[in-house]
C-alpha cells in the first residue's frame, strides 16, 4: 500500500515515431521549413539536458548452448547469441559460427532474452527511501504541468535501479510524473546504468514523452482543493481548453511568429507536431475512447494508455487505433476505477491484436515483470489461447521499445541492436528463475556470480547490508 | 468452453455447498507440514475433517471418490498476514473497515463484525487457492490496532474460525507517530497502557477511581490482560533491528507475552536474538528495498536467513496489497525456492516454502493442530491444482473448505466471459450473461 501511494495511483497519485529528438543542440522549431517570406522563426533549444550516457566497455561474447527469445516473437532452442562492440551480432541455432576471439559461456538449461523495457517507472523521482524529501513525482500545484521534465526529479542514487537490473533484467525504462495531474509533464527514457547524473542514465536520442492521467487521481487532488477539475467532466474541459491554447502556440510557431517562450505550451506543440509521445493513464474503458476522440479532436495521437485495466472491453478498439496498452497482471480493486480488472487482460489485449505491455510502476514489480508476464499467460492460455513464452516475451521488451520510440535500437535481439541482453538462469516464466547476468549495450553490468558487479548506490554504501545479495 | 464455465458456477451457486465425505486418490500429496510431496498419495475427509492422508491410505467406501490424476492436493494456503473481508474498495472508504483512526477506542477493537464474506475479495482469494487467513486490523488512533481474527474463505455467511486471535501494534516509525513522536514515546505507552491494564485486572473498580486521567478504557483494558496473560498473541510491526530488539526485551517485564513479529525486514541483523526468544515471525519475503531507514537492510535473503537460523518464518501479504491478493503468497514461496538458485543467496527448499504459507502461519495462531495441514484431525481444506502450487499462475481445479466443495467462479471470470469477444452483439453486452 505505501509503495501505491507513493508509486503513483491512489494519493498524489500514485505511431510510428523513431529517434525524433534532436541530437546536440542544434535545435528546429516544431513546425519546420517555414516558407521564405516568413519572419525568421524563433528556435529554441530541445536537447538542453543531452544524455552523456556512452556505453561501458564490453567483451565480445558469444553465448552458447541457449533457449533464447529474440523478443520479436522468435524461439532458438540450443542457440546461440553473438555480441560484440556493444552490439548484436548475430542471432541463430546451434550452427551459428562463433568467432575464435569471442568469450564464449556454456549455457545449457539456460534462457537468453532482450532486456526488459519498463515502460512506466518511477524510479528516482519517488526513490527509495521513501521519505517526504524524496517526493518528487506529482507536481501537484496545478491540474496541468506540462512544463515539468521528470529528469529533473530523478535520484540517479535511488537503490531500485540496482533491484531492477539485478533481478529484473531491466535494462531500460521510463521515469514518468506521477498521475495528480491531467498533464503530469514529460518522462524520460533511461538506460539502466548507475551514473553520477541523470543526464549519464539517459537514453541517447529517445524521444520525449507526456505524462496525462484520466479519471479519479486529477479530479479528487484539485476537487478537494475546490477547485477545478472536481469531476471527470471538468477534467476534459480543462484538458480541451489547454489543447487550445497549445493549438494556437504550435500555429504561431508554424507561421514562424515571435512567441513568448512557453514551456508548457512548447511541450504541448511537441505532441501536436508528432515528437513526444502521450502515455497516458487511464482504466476505464469508456474513458479511453473519450480520450481517443479529444486526441483526434486536436490531432495528436496516444501512444500508450497506462494501466488500461478495462482494455479487454475495447481491445477491438485500441487494436484500430493502434493504441498500446500497458498493463499489471492483476493488480485490482485498489480504488474504484481498477474495480473491473481481470487476468485475462493482458491476453486478451493480445488476442485483440492490439499492442500489448507489461509495465510495473512499482519499484518492486518492476524487480518480476517476467513473472506478472507469465501470470498473465497461463490465464490467457487457461482461457483457451495459444500464445508461445516467445510471443508472450514482445510484452516485455519490443513492444515496450516501440511505443517509446527506441524500438530500432532496442527490445529485441537483431544484429545491429544494443546488445542488451539477459542471460536467464532457467525459464524466465518460472518462479525458480533469476537473472544471471545483464549486459547493457555489451557491457556486463549485472553478474550474480560475481559480487563485484553488483552495484551499490551511494545511498546504500556504508549502511547495513551494503553490497548483500539483495 | 465459455458456456461450460457459466453452468458450471450457476450449478455451484444453486446448490448450497454441504459437509461431504469425500476421498482424493492419485494426488502428488503435499501435507504442509514441511515433509516431501507424496506421489500416489490420498486424502480421506469425513465430517468436514481430514481423518488420512498419505500413501497407502485404505480407500473407504461409499464416498464420493476424485481422481486427482496426478496433480498436485495440497492444504488450503493459510496467508500470514492480511486484511482479506475487510476490503471491498480500498478507495471507497465506506468499503473500507481496515482501520479506524478516529474511534476512540484501540486494544478493544474486534475486526469479526467487520468482516464481509460476501465481498468479491474472498471469492477472488479463494480462487488462488487460499482457505484460511490471519487477519490483523490496520490502526486505530492510538498505539494499539485492535484483535484480528484467523478466518475461512468459505462461500458462506460465517467466515470467522477464530476471534480476537491476535492483538496488533506497530512499533518504529508508524508506532512513534501514534504514541507522540518517537520511540521512546512508544515503549512508554506500551508499557503504561500494559501496566494499567493488569492493574484494572486486578481491581476493576480502580478504573472508576482514575477517571479522566486513566490511561486506558476499559474494552482496551479486557483486550489487553489477555495479551499480558499470553491468551492472546501480540503480533508486532518490526522492521529496525535495533527496533527488533528491544521488543523482544518487552518479555523481560511482561514474560507471558506470546510475541510474532510481522515486517521483520532487518531481522537477519537480529537472527541469534530472535531465535534465543522462540518468537515466530511473518515476512514479505522480497522486501529488498530501503523503503525507509528502518529497512536499510533489506534483502530478499531475510526469509531464509531466519529459517536457517531456526526461526519459524511465515508469509504474509503487506505493504502490498493486503486485502485483494492473498494469491501473491504462492508467488512468494516459489521466489523463495528460486533464491536457493542464486549464488550467496538464501531462500528455502520447497518443502519448507509451502510450509510457510500453511502450517507455519496456523502455528504462530496456535492453530497447527486444526487447520494449515493435511495431518490427521485437520480442518477438511483441500485443494486440486492444475500445477505446481508455487510457480506462476497456477490455479486451483477444486477447492475444499471444512469439506464442503467451493465455488471457484468470481465476478472477475464474469467479465472476462462477457468480453471474450469485446464487440457487442445483436444487443447490448449488458443483456449476455
Amino acid at each position: 500500500m505505501v509503495q501505491r501511494v507513493k508509486g503513483g495511483l491512489l494519493v498524489a497519485v500514485s505511431l510510428a515515431l523513431a529517434g525524433c529528438a534532436a541530437s546536440g543542440s542544434s535545435a528546429k522549431s516544431a513546425g519546420d521549413a517555414p516558407a521564405a517570406t516568413a519572419a525568421k522563426p524563433v528556435k529554441f533549444n530541445k536537447d538542453p539536458y543531452p544524455s552523456t550516457y556512452r556505453a561501458y566497455a564490453g567483451r565480445a561474447t558469444a553465448l552458447r548452448g541457449v533457449t533464447v527469445f529474440d523478443g520479436e516473437g522468435n524461439r532458438f532452442d540450443n542457440g546461440v547469441v553473438l555480441f560484440a562492440d556493444g552490439k548484436v551480432q548475430a542471432v541463430g541455432g546451434a550452427d551459428t559460427a562463433i568467432p575464435a576471439d569471442f568469450d564464449v559461456i556454456d549455457g545449457a538449461g539456460k534462457f537468453v532474452t532482450p532486456g526488459v523495457v519498463d515502460i512506466h517507472s518511477h524510479l528516482g523521482d519517488y526513490p527509495s527511501p521513501s521519505v517526504d524529501a524524496h517526493d518528487d513525482g506529482n507536481e501537484a500545484t496545478s491540474p496541468t504541468t506540462p512544463e515539468v521534465w521528470s529528469e529533473h526529479s530523478v535520484w540517479p542514487q535511488d537503490p531500485g535501479f540496482s533491484r531492477a537490473l539485478a533481478n529484473g533484467g531491466v535494462t531500460s525504462l521510463q521515469v514518468l510524473p506521477g498521475s495528480a495531474n491531467l498533464m503530469g509533464g514529460r518522462s524520460v527514457t533511461l538506460k539502466n546504468v548507475p551514473a553520477r547524473t541523470v543526464q549519464g542514465m539517459k537514453f541517447p536520442g529517445a524521444p520525449y514523452g507526456l505524462k496525462m492521467a484520466c479519471g479519479e487521481n486529477p479530479k479528487r487532488v484539485y476537487g478537494s482543493k475546490g477547485r477545478a477539475p472536481s469531476t471527470r467532466m471538468g477534467n476534459f474541459a480543462v484538458n480541451r481548453a489547454t489543447w487550445q491554447r497549445a493549438a494556437a502556440y504550435k500555429k504561431k510557431m508554424d507561421e514562424g511568429k515571435a512567441v513568448d517562450r512557453d514551456l508548457a505550451m512548447e511541450t504541448l506543440a511537441g505532441v501536436l507536431s508528432g515528437e513526444i509521445l502521450v502515455n497516458n493513464h487511464c482504466y476505464r474503458a469508456d474513458e479511453m475512447a473519450l480520450v481517443i476522440d479529444m486526441s483526434k479532436e486536436f490531432g495528436y495521437k496516444v501512444s500508450t494508455f497506462h494501466h488500461a485495466v478495462e482494455s479487454y472491453k475495447i481491445a477491438d478498439i485500441l487494436a484500430k487505433e493502434g493504441i498500446c496498452s500497458a498493463m499489471w497482471a492483476d493488480w485490482w480493486g485498489f480504488k474504484m476505477e481498477s474495480y473491473d480488472s481481470v487476468n485475462e487482460n493482458i491476453p486478451l489485449v493480445y488476442k485483440a491484436g492490439a499492442c500489448t505491455i507489461v509495465h510495473s510502476d512499482d519499484a518492486n514489480q518492476i524487480q518480476r515483470l517476467n513473472q506478472e508476464t507469465a501470470k498473465a499467460l497461463k490465464a490467457g492460455r487457461r482461457m483457451g489461447m495459444q500464445i508461445s513464452d516467445e510471443q508472450a516475451w514482445t510484452w516485455l521488451s519490443y513492444n515496450p521499445a516501440k511505443a517509446l520510440g527506441i524500438g530500432d535500437r532496442t527490445g529485441s535481439l537483431k544484429p545491429g541492436k544494443m546488445a542488451d541482453v539477459v542471460l536467464w538462469n532457467g525459464n524466465p516464466f518460472s518462479a525458480y528463475t533469476r537473472p544471471e547476468k545483464v549486459w547493457i549495450d555489451g557491457a556486463l553490468m549485472f553478474d550474480a556470480m560475481d559480487p563485484k558487479r553488483r552495484p551499490v548506490s551511494d545511498f546504500e554504501l556504508g549502511q547495513p547490508g551494503e553490497g548483500d545479495v539483495k | 468452453m465459455m458456456r461450460a464455465l457459466l453452468l458450471s458456477a450457476a450449478a455451484l451457486i444453486a446448490v448450497p455447498a454441504a459437509a461431504q465425505d469425500i476421498v482424493i486418490t492419485n494426488a502428488k500429496l503435499v501435507i504442509g507440514d514441511g515433509s516431501a510431496p507424496i506421489d500416489g498419495g490420498t486424502v480421506v475427509v469425513r465430517g468436514g475433517k481430514v481423518v488420512a492422508a498419505g500413501a497407502g491410505v485404505a480407500v473407504p467406501q461409499g464416498v464420493e471418490r476424485v481422481d486427482a490424476q496426478g496433480r498436485y492436493v495440497t492444504p488450503g494456503i493459510v496467508a500470514a498476514f492480511s486484511r482479506v473481508g475487510l476490503v471491498e474498495v480500498d478507495a471507497v472508504s465506506g468499503t473500507n473497515d481496515r482501520s479506524a483512526p478516529r474511534t476512540r477506542f484501540s486494544a478493544g477493537l474486534d475486526i469479526a463484525p467487520a468482516l464481509n464474506p460476501m465481498g468479491s475479495p474472498v471469492a477472488v482469494n479463494r480462487a488462488s487457492g487460499v482457505t484460511r487467513a490471519i487477519v490483523a486490523p490496520g490502526s486505530s488512533s492510538n498505539l494499539f490496532a485492535g484483535q484480528g481474527a484467523v478466518v475461512d474463505l468459505a462461500d458462506d455467511m460465517d467466515m470467522v474460525t477464530r476471534p480476537r486471535a491476535l492483538q496488533y501494534v506497530a512499533f518504529g516509525e508508524d508506532g512513534s507517530a501514534k504514541a507522540g513522536g518517537s520511540r521512546a514515546a512508544t515503549f512508554l505507552l506500551f508499557r503504561e497502557q500494559l501496566l494499567a491494564a493488569r492493574s484494572y485486572a486486578r481491581n476493576p473498580a480502580a478504573l472508576a477511581e482514575w477517571g479522566n486521567d486513566a490511561m486506558i478504557q476499559r474494552a482496551d483494558a479486557d483486550a489487553l490482560v489477555r495479551v499480558i496473560d499470553g491468551t492472546t498473541p501480540l503480533f508486532v510491526r518490526v522492521d529496525r533491528a535495533a527496533d527488533i530488539v528491544n521488543v523482544l526485551k518487552l518479555k523481560d517485564e511482561f514474560p507471558a507475552l506470546k510475541l510474532v513479529l510481522v515486517g521483520v525486514t532487518e531481522g537477519w541483523l537480529a537472527a541469534r536474538e530472535i531465535a534465543a526468544a522462540k518468537v515466530p515471525v511473518v515476512v514479505s519475503p522480497l522486501t529488498d528495498l530501503p523503503s525507509s531507514f528502518e529497512q536499510l537492510g533489506a534483502t530478499q535473503s531475510n526469509a531464509g536467513r531466519l529459517k536457517a537460523a531456526g526461526i519459524d518464518v511465515s508469509v504474509g501479504v503487506f505493504d502490498d496489497d493486503d486485502a485483494h491478493k492473498m494469491g501473491y503468497v504462492t508467488q512468494y514461496a516459489g521466489n523463495l525456492v528460486g533464491l536457493t538458485r542464486v549464488p550467496g543467496a538464501s531462500g528455502m527448499t520447497w518443502d519448507q516454502a509451502f510450509a510457510s504459507i500453511s502450517s507455519v502461519p496456523a502455528h504462530t495462531v496456535g492453530m497447527d493442530a486444526s487447520i494449515g495441514s493435511l495431518r490427521p484431525g485437520r480442518a477438511g481444506d483441500v485443494v486440486i491444482w492444475d500445477n505446481d502450487p508455487l510457480e506462476l499462475g497456477s490455479r486451483p481445479t477444486a477447492v475444499w473448505i471444512d469439506g464442503k466443495a467451493q465455488s471457484l467462479t468470481t465476478r472477475q471470470d464474469r467479465l472476462r466471459d462477457r468480453y471474450a469477444t469485446p464487440q457487442e452483439g445483436a444487443l447490448p453486452k449488458a443483456y449476455d450473461r
